[in-house]
C-alpha cells in the first residue's frame, strides 16, 4: 500500500499523484515506469514515473483519465491509497551529451518526457523542448519543463495558445531554420511519434521515442506487451520501453493496442458508477484502518 | 479397521478421485477433482502395506515421510497425518493435486508392481484439506531461532519450500515477490480449476502464521539488487523461476488474438479475466469460437481447458508429435479429452494468418509423420509433403516452454549463468559462485515441475543452515 501525499488536476481529466514510495524514489532513472493496481478487482496498468525525490522518497505520476482505470484513480485524492504498486521497470533512457537535443511531448506524453529532457540538460546538452495539445489547456508542464529547457515552444492544434500546428510542424520549421539537431525524443500518441520519426528520417537525426503498448506484469514474463523494432520481436517492459525511431514498426503498435477495444468500452460504461464505489468503498476502509 | 495381513490390505482396490462431470465442469472453473471422503481415505490408507524399506519416500523430491502420515490418515489421525507432511513439505494440499505422482512416489510404490499404487497423492489431499477445514491446531514445531536473516528472491513453489524449512529451522526468512500475489506459477499459472487459490492462499497463511515474512510487488534487480539484499541478509537464495516465454517463430505472432501460455493464463488466473467485467482485467472473448493451443505440456492442457470453460466452440491443442510423447500428466489429458478438447497430433505451425485489421483469422498447419529415432531415441517428426492445411481460429495460445528471466542476471552481473541464462549451481547444495547465494527451481534446470522445484527449494535449505552455522566452510 502506498500513501497518496498530493493529488491535483493540472489539465482537462490530467491528474498529478505525488505517492509515497522510498524504494522507487531510490532507484529511479528517467525513462522507467511503474505498474499499479488500484483494488482488489483492479487491473496493473503501467505509468511512468514523472518525477522523485530520494531523500522525501515519493515519486510522481501524471495520469490522464481515458478508461475505466484511469478515470477511477483520477478520482482518488492525497490520503488515499494505491493497493499495488511495484517499480521502477524498464530500461532507464540512454543519456548522453549529444549537443543539441529536441525532447517533443504530446498530451501527457509531456509527462513521459519531462525527466528525459531533464536528465539531458544535466548531461550538458541544448534541450529544446515543443509540447503539444488540442488546446491551451491541454498543455502540461510548461513551468517544469522551461526550468531544464533551453527553448520551450508550445503548440496547440487550434492555435489557441502558442504555435499554432502540430508538434511536427514545428520540429519542421526548426530544421529548416537551420538549427542543428544532434537527438530527439518523441512521446506521445502513436500516430505522433510515427509522424516525427518520418521528419527526422531523411536528415539522420537519431530519433528515439517511448512505446506505450499492453502490459500486465512488466517483467518481462507474458510477452503481451511485444512490439516489432528492425523486424524482431522485443518485449517493452524488459528491453524498453526507449527505442528507435527509425526502426520501429508503429502499425503493428496501433494495432496490438485496439486487441481491447470492445472490452474497454463495456469496462467503462458498465462500470464507472460501479467502479467509483467498489474503489472507494475499499479504499475508504483503508484509510479508516490506518487512522486507528 | 482391525490389524489386516498384508494380504488382506493387498487385495483392497484403488479408490478413484471423485470429480464433477465433464459436461458440467466444462462450463465453470470449480474444481473438477472433488477430494475423499473420510471413508474412502482410511479405507485407501488401509492399502499401505507399510514396507520396511519405503522406496515411495525415495520417489518423493523432498522425501515425505509417506507409510508414517498414511498410517496416521488409517488410524483416524488426521491433524497428525498432515503435521507429518507439513515437516517436510510446505504446500502439501498443493502437492496432493499438481504433483505427478505417476512419477514419483507412486510410481515406485511396491504395490504397483502387481496392481495399483496406493494413492499417495490424493491422501495427501486429504489430510492436508482436512486440517485446514477442521483444525486450529497450530502446527509444526518451530526451533529457537538462530537469528540469521534469510532473503529468498521469488515466491513460487521453490522459495516457499525453502521459507519452509528455514523457519521450521529457526532462521528469519523474507520472500520477496514481483507479483501483488505470492505463489508463482500456483496463482499466476495453474488454473482454478486444478488448484483453487483459496488452498495456496491458506498454505501461503500458514507460513506467515510460523514467521515467514512476505514482500510483494518488488522486483529485485530492479527495485533492490542482489548486491544490496547481501549487506541486509546472512544468505539468499534465488528461485524466480523461468518466466520468458518462448513464441513459435513463424510468421503472425503479432496479430491481435495471440497469446503466450503465461499472458492468457496470467490474465485469467491471477486477474481473473474470466469474471470480466467485475474483474477490470480483459481477455479476448472466446465465447462459441475456435482456439488453438499450441504446445503438449500441462500448460498446453491448462491452456486448452481454460478456453473451453470460456466458452470456446472448438479447443484445440495442437502438438508436433504423438499423445505418446506429451510431457502433460496423463490425468490432464484424460479430463481434458472427456471435456471435448480435440487433439491434432503430429501438426506444426507454419503461419498465424490475420485480416486486414491485424486480427488473427487462421493458422496454417503443416502434417508431420514419425521418421527415425535421433540421437535421444525418439522419433522425430517430419514434414509430409504437402500435406499443409489451413483451420480458421479466432485465438492461438503458446505453450512450448519457457526461458530464465534475464532481469536477475542483467542486474547481477557476477553471477555465473549458462548461455540459455539459467544460473549455474553446484546440484548437490544449490550454491552459486557468489558467496552464501543459492539458487534453485526453474531458474536452474529451465521450465520443469512444482515438486522439482520444490525438491531444489529444499536441498538448498539444508546448505542453508549448515553454510549459516559455519560461513567460513564455503
Amino acid at each position: 500500500m502506498n500513501k497518496i501525499l498530493e493529488a491535483k488536476f493540472i489539465g482537462p481529466d490530467i491528474k498529478l499523484f505525488k505517492i509515497d514510495a522510498p524504494k522507487i524514489a531510490l532507484k529511479q532513472k528517467a525513462g522507467q515506469f511503474i505498474i499499479l493496481r488500484i483494488a482488489e478487482n483492479g487491473e496493473r496498468i503501467p505509468l511512468t514515473i514523472a518525477d522523485s525525490d530520494k531523500t522525501e522518497g515519493w515519486i510522481t505520476l501524471i495520469v490522464q483519465g481515458i478508461g475505466a482505470t484511469t478515470k477511477a484513480l483520477n478520482q482518488l485524492e492525497a490520503g488515499d491509497f494505491v493497493r499495488d504498486l511495484v517499480g521502477p521497470l524498464g530500461q532507464a533512457s540512454h543519456i548522453e551529451n549529444f549537443g543539441t537535443a529536441v525532447s517533443i511531448g504530446g498530451g501527457v506524453g509531456t509527462a513521459i518526457a519531462y525527466p528525459t529532457a531533464k536528465a539531458l540538460k544535466e548531461a550538458g546538452n541544448k534541450v529544446i523542448s515543443i509540447i503539444g495539445g488540442r488546446s491551451k489547456q491541454h498543455v502540461i508542464l510548461e513551468n517544469e519543463l522551461a526550468a531544464t529547457s533551453d527553448e520551450v515552444y508550445p503548440c496547440t492544434d487550434d492555435g489557441s495558445y502558442g504555435f499554432h500546428g502540430f508538434v511536427t510542424q514545428k520540429l519542421q520549421q526548426l530544421i529548416d531554420s537551420g538549427e542543428k539537431i544532434d537527438f530527439v525524443l518523441a512521446i506521445g500518441p502513436i500516430p505522433m511519434m510515427s509522424a516525427v520519426a518520418e521528419v527526422t528520417r531523411p536528415h539522420g537525426i537519431k530519433t528515439v521515442v517511448s512505446l506505450n503498448p499492453v502490459m500486465v506484469d512488466g517483467t518481462g514474463m507474458c510477452g503481451g506487451c511485444r512490439a516489432y523494432v528492425d523486424g524482431k520481436q522485443v518485449f517493452v517492459c524488459v528491453d524498453g520501453p526507449e527505442f528507435d525511431a527509425h526502426l520501429v514498426d508503429f502499425k503493428i503498435l496501433q494495432q496490438r493496442n485496439r486487441t481491447y477495444g470492445i472490452q474497454e468500452q463495456a469496462a467503462l460504461e458498465a462500470h464507472m458508477c460501479n467502479i467509483d464505489v467498489v474503489y472507494n468503498e475499499e479504499l475508504k476502509n483503508k484509510k479508516i484502518a490506518e487512522s486507528i | 479397521m482391525a490389524d489386516l495381513k498384508t494380504k488382506e490390505r493387498m487385495q483392497i482396490p484403488r479408490h478413484d478421485m471423485p470429480e464433477q462431470e465433464p459436461h458440467e465442469r466444462a462450463a465453470n472453473f470449480e474444481e473438477v477433482n472433488l477430494g475423499y471422503s473420510i471413508e474412502i481415505a482410511m479405507e485407501e490408507a488401509e492399502r499401505c502395506i507399510r514396507c520396511k524399506n519405503p522406496v515411495c519416500v525415495d520417489g518423493c523430491p523432498v522425501s515425505v515421510k509417506i507409510p508414517e502420515f498414511i498410517k496416521m490418515i488409517a488410524d483416524g489421525k488426521f491433524d497428525e497425518a498432515a503435521e507429518i507432511l507439513k515437516t517436510d513439505n510446505a504446500l502439501p494440499a498443493v502437492c496432493g493435486r499438481v504433483c505427478p505422482q505417476e512419477e514419483q512416489c507412486e510410481a515406485v510404490c511396491v504395490l504397483a508392481k502387481k496392481g495399483k499404487p496406493v494413492a499417495i497423492g490424493y491422501l495427501e489431499r486429504f489430510a492436508a484439506d482436512w486440517q485446514r477445514n477442521h483444525s486450529n491446531l497450530k502446527h509444526v514445531h518451530v526451533q529457537e531461532k538462530t537469528g540469521k536473516k534469510v532473503a529468498i528472491v521469488g515466491g513460487g513453489p521453490a522459495g516457499l519450500s525453502c521459507a519452509g524449512d528455514l523457519i521450521q529451522m529457526g532462521h528469519d526468512v523474507t520472500v520477496f515477490e514481483a507479483l501483488h500475489e505470492i505463489g508463482g506459477v500456483l496463482v499466476y499459472g495453474i488454473p482454478e480449476f486444478r488448484l483453487p487459490k483459496e488452498i495456496v492462499r491458506a498454505e501461503v497463511d500458514a507460513l506467515h502464521e510460523l514467521g515467514v515474512e512476505f514482500v510483494t510487488n518488488y522486483v529485485i534487480g530492479l527495485t533492490e539488487t542482489i548486491e544490496e539484499l547481501q549487506a541486509r541478509f546472512d544468505a539468499i537464495f534465488i528461485g524466480v523461476g523461468a518466466g520468458l516465454p518462448y513464441f513459435l517463430n513463424v510468421p503472425g505472432e503479432h496479430l491481435n488474438g495471440v497469446y503466450s501460455s503465461n499472458e492468457f493464463l496470467t490474465r485469467v488466473n491471477l486477474m481473473k479475466a474470466y469474471d470480466f467485467p467485475n474483474n477490470v482485467t480483459p481477455i479476448y472473448d472466446l465465447k462459441d469460437k475456435n482456439v488453438a493451443v499450441f504446445g503438449g505440456g500441462n500448460t498446453a492442457m491448462d491452456a486448452v481447458r481454460t478456453s473451453k470453460r470460456m466458452g470456446a466452440k472448438r479447443a484445440m491443442i495442437c502438438y508436433r508429435r504423438t499423445e505418446k510423447e506429451m510431457p502433460a500428466r496423463v490425468e490432464e489429458i484424460k479430463h481434458a479429452k472427456e471435456e471435448g478438447i480435440e487433439f491434432m497430433l503430429l501438426v506444426a505451425p507454419l503461419e498465424l494468418v490475420g485480416d486486414d485489421n491485424g486480427v488473427l483469422r487462421a493458422i496454417k498447419l503443416q502434417q508431420m509423420e514419425l521418421g527415425e529415432p535421433d540421437s535421444s531415441g525418439r522419433r522425430r517428426p517430419v514434414p509430409i509433403k504437402d500435406a499443409i492445411e489451413e483451420i480458421p481460429v479466432d485465438a492461438v495460445v503458446i505453450a512450448i516452454g519457457n526461458g530464465s528471466n534475464p532481469i536477475i542476471s542483467q542486474t547481477t552481473p557476477e553471477l555465473i549463468v549458462n548461455k540459455w541464462g539459467n544460473i549455474l549451481v553446484d546440484e548437490s547444495n544449490m550454491k552459486t559462485n557468489m558467496k552464501g547465494i543459492f539458487a534453485g527451481g526453474d531458474i536452474v534446470t529451465g521450465g520443469a515441475t512444482v515438486i522439482l522445484a520444490m525438491g531444489a527449494g529444499r536441498t538448498a535449505s539444508k546448505a542453508i543452515d549448515e553454510y549459516l552455522k559455519n560461513p567460513e566452510t564455503w
